[in-house]
């Protein structure tokens, strides 16, 4: 496996690298097929978590036949541990614009959403002046294109794309069974792309800068750089922009107290990695995929109050709707704490594990799916720790 | 007090008619009255060709659209883990020591409520809480007496 040191960049947060208007119309004079064929030629996926390929999104977008087309920027970053969206928004926000007027212009779209997580509504004003500013420069060039930024109102499981859609037409935020996958049937029934915050600045990014330079960066399953969010036991949390591909033990070394136990890599839905696999786990699609959400634990930190506090976290955004989402998140909190306070044997947590496979099976959307990442990764490495 | 009715136009005229505007409707009323009363919940039913349990329904989905009364300010505390481990327990303890009300109370006059939240996105700097929209991040007991006494103040 290909592996990288340690390297920060400075790609995201540079404000004098592009002018984000000629950015779009650089892209104006090239034909959609050419840009969406850079784009998966570029090996960009989806900087939410999820780590689809963004060029086949706008591909299979594009290949709609429909009048009506959205695009959608899912700033509904509500992940424990993950604050990078926000940081873009508040400090790039013309390059997600220009990433998704490039966006609609290669899939057709003339009307595109920002869905803002109701925490980060202290930014509307500002962004919606500058918002205003964009998109009068974008049909002074001549796009067709407007975008609208609504809000959320404190609902995690919003952050699911389906969910995100429901919230937008004015409905509860819950999730839509898939297919039709929303590149089919997204957005008010409409083919759409949805893509997170610092995708879409990826996407002009590479517009404007090529292809060439961006697979310079990266390993093969994951290229070029990505924003991580740190937070937890370190001397310097904060925002950070580094290279994909690296061991955990490398971001350890530079990020870590000296102390470092465990790093929870893509939040409360992610996995725990404990020291032992440090050295062997990469950061990116061919290891550990994330968010963007790095949290640090040292030797003074109960990985019980840890994975307790995720749970509780899951049982109260946890949407209801299916049954092994609802029930097993509740059942899981209540099973530690059995455990915990002796009355269940500590063989019980093999019960629970079960439990947790099983939700990942059955669950409707990622959220419920997901909650097994930390239960099991927490469970199998710190089961002192939980029964004790 | 802005009537209901006055709301619902404003947004109307900026959203359109159909079901998509629901949603910053029911914000702008909590905006502007703090939580969601059963009268209006009738009114932007009817306002939106809707049955009140629908509206009700999608209201209650999310925590932001309070539907029991809520103090002028809202107190939103983050107790997700990095907020945690950064002594959040502390913060709350302060807060219902200096409103002598206790978590998910409102006060007497009706000018605070102290709730908690899930992860409001600043793990770097917690721990953090929100007060209506503005967030305050970096907290100490300390800077939570001066901040909450400004806002009795205003």
């Amino acid at each position: 496996m290909e592996e990288k040191k340690l390297k920060k960049v400075d790609l995201i947060f540079c404000k004098t690298c592009q002018d984000d208007i000629e950015v779009v119309k650089k892209a104006l004079t090239r034909h959609p097929d050419d840009i969406i064929n850079e784009l998966i030629d570029s090996g960009l996926k989806g900087r939410g978590g999820a780590g689809f390929p963004t060029g086949l999104k706008w591909k299979f977008t594009r290949s709609q036949n429909s009048d009506v087309k959205y695009v959608v920027c899912n700033a509904d970053e509500g992940e424990p541990g993950t604050f990078k969206d926000r940081e873009i928004l508040d400090t790039v926000p013309t390059k997600v614009f220009a990433g998704m007027a490039i966006c609609a212009y290669c899939i057709g779209a003339k009307q595109g959403y920002i869905y803002l997580r109701g925490e980060y509504n202290f930014l509307l004003n500002k962004l919606n002046g500058v918002l205003d500013d964009f998109n009068k420069k974008i049909k002074d060039v001549g796009l067709d294109f407007t975008i609208e930024i609504r809000s959320g109102s404190g609902a995690y499981v919003c952050g699911e794309e389906t969910a995100l859609f429901e919230s937008l037409e004015g409905k509860r935020g819950e999730p839509r069974n898939k297919p039709p996958y929303p590149t089919v049937a997204g957005l008010f029934g409409k083919p759409t792309v949805i893509n997170n915050v610092e995708t879409f600045v990826y996407t002009a990014m590479i517009n404007y800068m090529g292809v060439e330079k961006f697979k310079e960066l990266g390993t093969k399953d994951s290229r070029g750089s990505k924003v991580f969010s740190v937070s937890g036991d370190t001397p310097k949390p904060g925002i950070y922009e580094l290279e994909l591909g690296m061991t955990v033990e490398a971001f350890v070394n530079e990020f870590g107290d000296g102390d470092t136990k465990a790093v929870q890599v893509g939040g409360a839905s992610g996995h725990c990695v404990p020291r032992k696999k440090f050295n062997d786990t990469i950061i990116g699609f061919e290891g550990i995929p994330t968010g963007g959400s790095m949290m640090l634990f040292n030797n003074t930190r109960s990985m019980y109050n840890v994975l307790h506090n995720y749970l509780e976290f899951f049982v109260e955004e946890s949407c209801g709707q299916c049954t092994p989402c609802r029930v097993g998140c509740q059942q899981l909190l209540k099973g530690i704490e059995a455990v915990k306070r002796g009355e269940k044997p500590a063989s019980y947590l093999e019960e629970l594990k079960k439990l947790a496979q099983t939700m990942k099976i059955a669950a409707k959307c990622g959220l419920g799916q997901s909650v097994a990442n930390p239960f099991i990764s927490i469970v199998d490495n710190f089961k002192e720790e939980i029964i004790y | 007090m802005t009537e209901v009715k006055e709301i619902l136009e404003k947004v109307k005229s900026k959203y359109g008619n159909n079901r998509s505007a629901l949603l910053p409707a029911l914000q702008a009323i909590v905006k502007e009255k703090n939580y969601l009363n059963d009268e209006d919940i009738v009114e932007v039913a009817k306002a939106f060709d809707l049955s009140s349990a629908e509206v009700y329904g999608t209201a209650t989905f999310y925590t932001f659209l309070d539907t029991v009364p809520r103090g002028k300010y809202v107190i939103r505390v983050c107790k997700t883990i990095s907020c945690h481990m950064t002594g959040k327990d502390e913060i709350i303890k302060t807060l219902e020591n200096l409103l002598k009300i206790k978590l998910g109370e409102t006060t007497f006059d009706r000018k605070f409520s102290l709730l908690t939240a899930n992860c409001l996105g600043w793990c770097h700097k917690g721990p953090v809480m929100l007060i209506n929209d503005e967030v305050y991040y970096d907290l100490t007991p300390e800077k939570v007496i001066e901040i909450i006494k400004s806002y009795q103040q205003k």
